[in-house]
């Protein structure tokens, strides 16, 4: 990056206003984008004619409520310890969250990475440790890695339940909705530190849409923006990488075998958007005594989900969190109601914590 | 949630490392990471090595947070 960044980024800007020549709707998928371009400011300077969209881009807010209910069903359960990050505590299901559980005694511990988990399951042999994966591909190759020291040790009593995403095919449903209506991706930093480049040429090749890979400071953002702009202005949609500090474009090719080796494809529920074919990882068959949903099968009647919440608009760019009814009033971080609150990498939160004094202007 | 951050490997031990993350020493696996030696920098994420990167990515990536950092104060 260069040396003085305030007037590298303020380039970038007034280069993004001089070349843009169309109106370009551009979402970012992924959590830290939407929090560094609310921080930033930067909607706020860019030209009317570019508009931000934050994407499903937070895997704690795109996790099913009725797949929430099955995990707290399952950590209600007697002789089992739920191993998740701090991120799922306070997500709701329909009725409940694993912060609400564990105060009413269900053993759920907060770990930071899944070899705590494996440490939890060597240290109380007596009990089942079930590790909840979420996350998409930057996690679940971190939690297959896991996998394979459990198989290594042989842990008689460790289990993934896994509600892992896959971010290519949701910016294909996305592309697909006749209702979404974007024109360039901005593609998450370290999901393709391990993906790489590959997996994305699809959107340049059969949709004609640019995708930049992009860091996380405000110029890195700003530079994916202007490479955007040039890829429309050139007629040339391509996959590119801004993001070069991380991210090669053959990506992390031992991460994604360690997926491979433990993860199948399978379709999997998004919050607020519904079905998505092949979008989610279950484990392997051969690896079913590690698979806590076919360890633990639980029957219960799926919940009614909460309607007023419009976390499935905002997730997939129709409605800005401001538009939601709910948003700073009957929903804050303090008292979220949808996953995109609860999350500080969620849209809503992103926008909450410093856009709300912009709530109803145009951004 | 897909925060990675930079470190410096002090020591390795089959497959966990001794790493540096701006002057605090953790221990972290890195056997997605096999390519990694000694001395060289990795990006860290929920407690594994993710990716190898080159000292001046891990020096902008801490200068980045040093900014955001002192821009919080």
């Amino acid at each position: 990056m260069h040396s003085n960044k305030k007037e590298y980024a303020r380039f970038l800007l007034d280069s993004i206003h001089r070349e843009i020549d169309r109106p370009i709707t551009v979402m970012e998928v992924c959590g830290t984008h939407t929090v560094s371009i609310a921080r930033s400011g930067l909607r706020e300077l860019l030209p009317e004619q570019m508009q931000l969209l934050s994407g499903p881009g937070c895997p704690v807010c795109v996790t099913d409520d009725l797949d929430l209910d099955m995990v707290m069903a399952l950590s209600r359960q007697e002789g089992i310890i739920l191993a998740t990050f701090g991120d799922m505590m306070r997500v709701p299901g329909t009725e409940s969250t694993l912060q609400q559980e564990k105060s009413k005694g269900a053993d759920v511990r907060v770990v930071y990475s899944p070899t705590d988990a494996l440490q939890l399951a060597s240290e109380n042999p007596d009990l089942q440790v079930v590790f909840l994966g979420v996350g998409f591909e930057t996690t679940t190759p971190v939690v297959a890695a896991a996998l394979d020291q459990a198989v290594q040790l042989g842990l008689k009593n460790f289990s993934v339940f896994s509600l892992h995403k896959l971010v290519p095919p949701i910016m294909r449903a996305l592309l697909e909705d006749p209702e979404v209506k974007l024109d360039a991706f901005i593609n998450p930093g370290h999901v393709c530190t391990i993906l790489g480049t590959e997996p994305f040429r699809f959107i340049a090749e059969e949709y004609g849409k640019p995708c930049v890979v992009a860091g996380f400071e405000a110029a890195d953002i700003l530079e994916a923006l202007l490479m955007i702009v040039r890829q429309y202005r050139e007629g040339r949609p391509a996959v590119e990488i801004q993001y070069k500090r991380a991210v090669r474009p053959e990506g992390n090719p031992v991460a994604v075998g360690f997926i491979e080796k433990y993860f199948q494809p399978v379709d999997a529920r998004w919050r607020g958007i519904g079905m998505v074919a092949e979008s989610g990882l279950d484990l392997r068959d051969e690896y079913a005594q590690f698979d806590a949903k076919k360890r633990f099968p639980l029957d219960i009647q799926p919940g009614v989900r909460r309607k007023k919440c419009s976390c499935g608009e905002v997730l997939k760019g129709l409605k800005l969190p401001y538009q939601c009814p709910l948003f700073g009033k009957a929903c804050t971080p303090a008292k979220p109601v949808g996953p995109c609150m609860v999350s500080t990498e969620g849209s809503c939160a992103a926008y909450y914590r410093y856009g709300r004094k912009k709530a109803g202007v145009s951004s | 949630m897909c925060l990675a951050i930079p470190s410096k490997i002090l020591k390795i031990k089959g497959q966990m490392a001794e790493v540096d993350i701006g002057g605090n020493v953790k221990e972290v696996n890195i056997m997605l990471t096999p390519e990694a030696k000694v001395g060289d920098y990795v990006l860290l994420h929920a407690g594994y090595a993710i990716q190898v990167i080159d000292e001046k990515a891990a020096n902008e990536i801490f200068e980045a947070w040093e900014e955001a950092y002192n821009a919080l104060q």
